[in-house]
């Protein structure tokens, strides 16, 4: 099944979100899944089917230049 | 232009020469007063170019020390620095190179209990943290303050920056719900970063705040602009407001601060 994820058109064998992460080897806490412009609640991935021309954004936690916890 | 000294004409001259910017953009530049949330990677380039740009007012909050591993990416301070509190290292530097410029310093870190009363001294907030609690604490303090924030975020490669205008474009909780379990974050358990990162993300996030100061140009909100350098290729994701938000969507649940667990990590 032909889907777009973060702007490259991908071939995919998954059924849901979670399976989609685990195929590609994302951890489900550490991304942020917006499916067809609408961001998903963590707890939805498996529950969220992936269907044929769906556009999906992984959007990751990213930190800062700060070593350990100064602030 | 009367209000200006003839050094600060001659100082801001190229600022003051665009069209977009112009006599009254610098006049405003100069009224403003912005807070950056740690002088570390990303607080580096936003302190040193918002101090050359005029910022007026500049505060600037971390409670940590140089230590020899910032300086391959960290800006604000030398060699010479070591050992120094990092906002009296960041204060020198700026008022170095601009003295027209006012600089207050907070040598402690941000928590529920200081942040309110910090923000409230600042119109505009900027983001230069590594950890996720704070990003969170940040992001619903914004929120509450009603003062717009522009986040940024590096890791490894890759950088991310976002601007946030409370109750009217995307927040961070909108997009990432809650901080990453703390055994998971990579800050902790792969801090690399490729060191000039900070410098792309920072002078982006500086781009924006001089753009909210002088009240041009298209914000980056509801996009979130992301690159990586290996690649050399940046890419903007649409976004939308999250009406399940926590701390701006149709039902609120978070109506107080929450100082999340730090994660506890050796780097
Ligand atoms: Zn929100």
């Amino acid at each position: 099944m032909q889907v777009k994820i973060n702007g490259k058109q991908e071939d995919v064998n998954v059924k849901n979100i979670l399976e989609l992460l685990k195929a590609r080897n994302v951890e489900p806490e550490m991304v942020s899944v917006e499916l067809n412009s609408q961001i998903l609640d963590r707890k939805d991935y498996a529950a969220t089917s992936i269907k044929e021309g769906d556009t999906i954004e992984f959007l990751y936690f990213m930190g800062g230049g700060v070593a350990k916890e100064a602030v | 232009m009367s209000s200006f000294t003839e050094e600060q004409i001659r100082r801001y001259s190229r600022h003051i020469i665009l069209p977009e910017v112009g006599g009254k953009g610098q006049r405003k530049i100069l009224e403003t007063k912005v807070l950056i949330i740690g002088a570390g990677g990303l607080g580096s380039p936003i302190g040193l170019y918002l101090a050359a740009a005029g910022i007026g007012r500049i505060g600037i909050i971390d409670g940590d020390v140089v230590d020899l591993s910032n300086l391959q990416r960290q800006v604000f301070h030398h060699t010479s620095d070591l050992s120094r509190p990092k906002v009296e290292s960041a204060k020198a530097k700026m008022l170095a190179i601009n003295p027209d410029i006012e600089v207050a310093t907070y040598n402690e870190r941000l928590s529920s209990k200081n942040v309110m009363s910090i923000f409230s001294e600042y119109d505009i907030i900027v983001d230069g943290t590594d950890n996720f609690p704070t990003k969170f604490l940040i992001n619903d303090a914004a929120i509450f303050a009603n003062k717009p924030l522009v986040h940024g975020g590096i890791l490894r490669f890759d950088g991310q920056v976002m601007t946030i205008i409370p109750n009217q474009s995307t927040c961070y909780r909108c997009i990432f719900h809650n901080p990453p379990p703390t055994g998971l974050v990579p800050s902790c358990q792969e801090a690399g970063v490729l060191g000039v990162l900070a410098g792309v993300i920072g002078t982006i996030q500086a781009t924006e705040v001089l753009k909210l100061a002088v009240g041009k140009g298209r914000l980056l909100s509801n996009r979130l602009l992301t690159y990586n350098a290996l690649r050399s290729k940046f890419r903007e994701v649409k976004l939308h407001r999250n009406p399940k938000c926590a701390v701006c969507g149709e039902k609120p649940t978070i109506k107080e601060l929450i100082d999340y667990e730090q994660p506890v990590c050796a780097i």
